[in-house]
């Protein structure tokens, strides 16, 4: 599978990544490695940078400076649009064409088997709605349509911009056994989410405060440094720690 | 460039279009109902439909078919699933030629179905050859698209896609000849004119309509056709797969 691709150190090596979205400076400085096979949780408060995060790994953010390598490449290499997996925040998928319509476009895209649509959808918990157009489904049905469409290729880095929210607890913990089983398998996961109960179903937490990150470690290890009971405690009291980002200061580097 | 992923974004359009009979409908009756109007209000005068009837024919498919492109396009970014795409492993020009294909089709039944109803149903008459002036028809339909398809490239958000009417087509229609000879507007606006792809598309049926054969439209057909490509590779060359 590996190709030329590295098959041995971090699944994603970041270092010094700045990100600007308008006037706006996103991420001032960032560095963070993900470690293959594991769950990754990406948490942290709206607006503290974790989408533009995503979008930098799966390369279609503009950045202003620092590099992000994927599987040891550059992100957003050719070779790399097979291997990694993107699940934005909002669906999407075509609103007007069925679920199964959309994959066999996506499948034909990746050139994946044919019965690996049937397989993907039998995944996310669609079987009932494969001949049901996006449009007519709920708002969790069609997130799980587009989830779907990121697991196709059978990607080594699947990346998930809130795949949970909308979802009913069932659904939820059903979604978060099939990101154990593709770790399992091998892949890696980076997840993100703004609930915190989520957090210790990861191997691993990335807490992002306004473009920082703010802790990079194990569930354990992060209650254990901080001494608080919960994920969200945690958060709180490294929120309250961190140097804050005054008014007028655009936030150079730290 | 991938033969079978340009062919699967092409049946992948066709098949967003045939859920949405409707809109198919409306590109098809729409430039009928319009032609219709003109011809019936110069009931009275017939020269009126024989000589601006080509002139209809060979703007309103590409005026429709600018407008369906960019609307199309401009869902594609807001839906995300362009950004999806190009995660995925589609080069730009597999997406904008699979595009291309499924609106050409469109184009050739719009405008065919226009130059019958032209000739057939509201009376027009051409001294040229009918068949001629529909290829033409199609032709200029294929370059409303693929305009359609570059502007929406350039555009970076979709505030600026849905400005691309008014920015690239309404100042082609109002130099390209079909509201004052050319030869009597001023010599600036004369070489915009030249510069025009509408320009050349009016020419074409212009010359097959006043029956002047092929030999004097061939070289404006060229025209457009050169505006097709040149169009579809300045969409692929501003397409981006980053975004701010």
């Amino acid at each position: 599978m590996g190709g030329e691709l590295a098959t041995a150190g971090p699944a994603v090596r970041i270092s010094h990544l700045r990100v600007k979205r308008g006037r706006r400076l996103v991420l001032p400085d960032l560095s963070l490695e993900i470690p293959r096979g594991q769950v990754v949780g990406l948490l942290g408060p709206s607006g503290g940078g974790k989408t533009t995060l995503m979008r930098g790994i799966v390369g279609v953010q503009i950045v202003a400076g620092g590099t992000v390598e994927v599987l040891g490449r550059p992100a957003g290499a050719p070779d790399l649009r097979a291997k990694v997996g993107y699940m934005t925040q909002a669906p999407s998928v075509y609103a007007d064409l069925t679920v199964t319509e959309n994959l066999v476009y996506f499948g034909a895209l990746l050139g994946v088997a044919k019965g690996r649509v049937a397989e993907v959808i039998d995944q996310v918990g669609l079987a009932g709605q494969a001949g049901d157009k996006i449009a007519n489904l709920s708002g969790g049905q069609r997130s799980r349509a587009s989830l779907a469409a990121a697991l196709l290729g059978r990607p080594e880095l699947l990346v998930a911009d809130e795949p949970t929210v909308g979802l009913d607890p069932v659904l939820r913990a059903s979604l978060w056994q099939l990101f154990r089983e593709l770790a399992a398998q091998g892949a890696t996961l980076l997840v993100s989410s703004h609930v915190m109960d989520e957090a210790t179903r990861c191997d691993r937490l990335v807490l992002l405060h306004q473009g920082r990150v703010l802790a990079d470690a194990t569930p354990a290890g992060l209650l254990a440094s901080t001494g608080a009971v919960s994920a969200e405690e945690a958060f709180l009291t490294l929120e309250r720690q961190a140097p804050q980002t005054g008014p007028g200061q655009t936030g150079g580097a730290p | 460039m991938s033969p079978v992923r340009t062919f699967a974004t092409a049946r992948r359009v066709l098949t967003q279009l045939r859920h949405d009979p409707r809109s198919i409908a409306m590109v098809m009756v729409v430039p009928c109902v319009v032609l219709g109007i003109v011809a019936w209000m110069f009931n009275a005068t017939p020269m009126v439909i024989d000589r601006f009837g080509p002139m209809l024919l060979a703007i309103f498919p590409a005026f429709v078919m600018f407008l369906v492109t960019s609307v199309t396009m401009l869902r594609e970014r807001t839906s995300g699933t362009l950004e999806r795409l190009m995660t995925l492993p589609l080069a730009k020009a597999d997406f904008l030629v699979g595009y291309a294909l499924a609106f050409a089709l469109l184009a050739a039944v719009q405008a065919v179905v226009l130059t019958a109803w032209a000739h057939w149903v509201c009376g027009m008459d051409v001294s040229g050859s009918l068949a001629g002036l529909m290829a033409i028809a199609v032709l200029d339909a294929v370059l409303g698209s693929s305009l359609g398809l570059a502007a929406s490239s350039v555009a970076r958000t979709e505030f600026q896609a849905v400005q691309m009417l008014p920015v690239v087509v309404v100042p082609q229609l109002l130099i390209c000849g079909l509201l004052m000879p050319r030869d009597q507007m001023p010599t600036l606006l004369q070489w915009l004119s030249d510069a025009a792809p509408f320009t050349y598309a009016l020419e074409a049926t212009g010359d097959l309509a006043a029956g002047r054969g092929w030999a004097d439209a061939a070289p404006d057909a060229a025209m457009v056709a050169g505006f097709v490509v040149l169009s579809a590779i300045l969409g692929v060359v501003t397409l981006r797969r980053r975004t701010p």
